[in-house]
């Protein structure tokens, strides 16, 4: 027996009356077919106007792609001798810049994720931390930077605030969700035993909240460390400004090197937290 | 043992005490790390402006006050632009991110040994890579503009996609694909009705997702020659015209909350 693709609750006797359909089709994700159609309308209707707003200049284009083969060319025999010094010292400088905004980050985002979680914080500490997190998580890290470097001036001072300004927004919301899903008669056993408040937090709820708050605190480290490549675009410190350089003077060998720095750094890193965030859990 | 009972009763401690010496020393180490990375940043800070700074962040929150509102009528093309970076840079990246991932997905992939890492390495390069610095490399070869931006959130979103679509694709139930397959269905067919199907809600999840993350990221593409709004938050800063700059910033943030709102409501009639 088939079942008809449009009304799949239809009556056994209308069934049974017609007579069985010849090919079956699955059964479409959008159910209304007016929203279905509509959609797809509109979407070729916005593609026409968006293609036709487009200005391409094929010339140029057409000029970039012999630049664009010794891109790939320069990744394929990367240079990183040339330039070592300035890769050496921007590399490091990344680093340390991920560091120790994550650590500011991570230090500043877990009273304000305690703050966020409903379960634990009155509304008025809630609806501050909440806002908080939204306003952090409202802008662009380069944005944040570009204020950042007009505050406090060039360097990696700049850098380091912006980024761990990004990790408040991101650590306290997922910590908070965290917080606020914890096993609660747990907490509760702590607390029958009289303990005051700072020991209720530290063995109620910390130890349910520790192993996801350190693979929280890795996956952000990996995240400022790339994010750290880009906010000296903007003359907050880093390896950008060393990559802005190299792409301006169309130094692709060089600014493939950094690159595949980059690409190594990460890898390596997702590596090793997924190691230690296994030996956590 | 008449001694241990004779001595004051154990206090209960969370960690023995080799646990206790090896947490300690790794807070040693973490601090350590943390001092020898600040004072490395410290030195290449100019402490001077950091003093100055509340009265700077003053000084400019005045200038921003009031946005100047007439300045709009210059920013719907660009805001059309950045709309269209994302949107068709997304769609680009739909095309390309699906085949990478049944490429690297274990249970679709032609072969373990030689597809799969290179699926895996595209994958990564892809999304270790900010769209930022995707555009910077794009303006440098194709030039500046719009067609820059759209690749290079196209780009940047591959990885993304694929990945997310890969562990989708890795979580199917085997069963459907086996039932599928057992009617005498083609290796397409099986892809077509056995598992596609089945990730259809992620896919489309995923694509709205990323669709918002690139609302967000197109905004500040233009700071590098790459097409949308951000060209004119560009030349606002460099002439150093803080009204124009508040009033980019509100654009910014009210389309950064509608995508937030539509992706969210999509993936809520979803899941």
């Amino acid at each position: 027996m088939s079942i008809e693709p449009t009304s799949p609750n239809s009556g056994v006797s209308e069934l049974q009356s017609a007579a069985l359909p010849e090919s079956w089709s699955p059964p479409p994700l959008i159910k209304n077919p007016l929203l279905r159609w509509g959609l797809l309308l509109g979407l070729v209707l916005y593609l026409y106007l968006s293609v036709g707003s487009l200005e391409v200049n094929w010339n140029r284009i057409y000029e970039g792609l012999d630049r664009g083969a010794k891109f790939v060319y320069g990744f394929m025999n990367p240079n990183f001798a040339e330039r070592w010094t300035d890769i050496s010292e921007g590399m490091i400088e990344s680093l340390v810049m991920t560091v120790t905004s994550t650590a500011i980050g991570i230090a500043i985002s877990i009273p304000i994720g305690f703050g966020a979680a409903s379960n634990l914080a009155p509304l008025p500490v809630y609806l501050f931390c909440r806002g908080i997190i939204a306003l952090s998580r409202s802008f662009q890290e380069i944005i944040v930077a570009i204020l950042f470097v007009a505050i406090f001036g060039f360097g990696p001072l700049a850098g380091v605030l912006t980024l761990s300004f990004a990790t408040i927004g991101f650590l306290s919301k997922l910590l908070a969700e965290d917080i606020e899903s914890i096993d609660k008669s747990q907490a509760e056993a702590v607390k029958a035993t009289g303990s005051p408040w700072w020991q209720w937090i530290n063995f109620g709820i910390q130890p349910q909240i520790m192993p996801r708050l350190i693979g929280l605190s890795l996956y952000r480290l990996d995240i400022n460390f790339r994010e750290s490549a880009v906010v000296g675009l903007v003359g907050a410190g880093g390896i950008g400004a060393t990559l802005n350089t190299a792409f301006d003077r169309y130094e692709y060998d060089t600014a493939a090197a950094i690159l595949i720095l980059i690409i190594g750094i990460v890898m390596l890193s997702e590596y090793i937290s997924g190691y230690i965030r296994a030996g956590v859990q | 043992m008449a001694e241990a009972l004779s001595s004051t009763p154990k206090v209960w401690q969370h960690r023995n005490r080799n646990q206790q010496l090896l947490s300690w020393f790794l807070w040693l180490v973490g601090t350590a790390i943390f001092m020898y990375c600040w004072q490395i940043v410290s030195a290449s800070t100019t402490w001077f402006f950091v003093w100055d700074a509340p009265r700077i962040a003053a000084d400019i929150g005045s200038r921003m006050m009031p946005p100047r509102w007439s300045y709009i009528n210059e920013l719907w093309e660009p805001l059309w632009d950045t709309l269209n970076i994302a949107t068709i840079g997304t769609m680009m990246a739909i095309v390309m991110a699906v085949p990478v991932a049944f490429l690297a997905a274990r249970n679709t992939t032609p072969s373990t040994k030689f597809v799969r890492p290179i699926a895996l390495l595209i994958i990564v390069s892809s999304r270790s890579i900010n769209s930022l610095i995707w555009s910077l490399l794009l303006v440098s070869i194709i030039g500046p503009g719009v067609v820059a931006g759209i690749v290079a959130i196209s780009l940047r979103s591959i990885g993304f996609v694929a990945k997310l679509l890969y562990e989708a694709i890795e979580e199917i139930d085997k069963n459907q694909v086996e039932a599928i397959s057992a009617t005498g269905a083609n290796g397409l067919q099986i892809l077509a009705y056995g598992i596609f199907p089945q990730i259809l809600p992620a896919f489309a999840g995923i694509s709205v997702f990323r669709w918002d993350i690139n609302i967000r990221e197109s905004t500040v593409l233009g700071l590098v020659g790459a097409g949308g709004i951000g060209l004119q938050l560009n030349a606002s800063l460099n002439v150093l015209a803080w009204p124009q700059v508040t009033l980019i910033l509100i654009l910014i943030l009210l389309a950064v909350i509608f995508s937030e709102l539509i992706s969210a409501k999509i993936r809520h009639a979803i899941i």
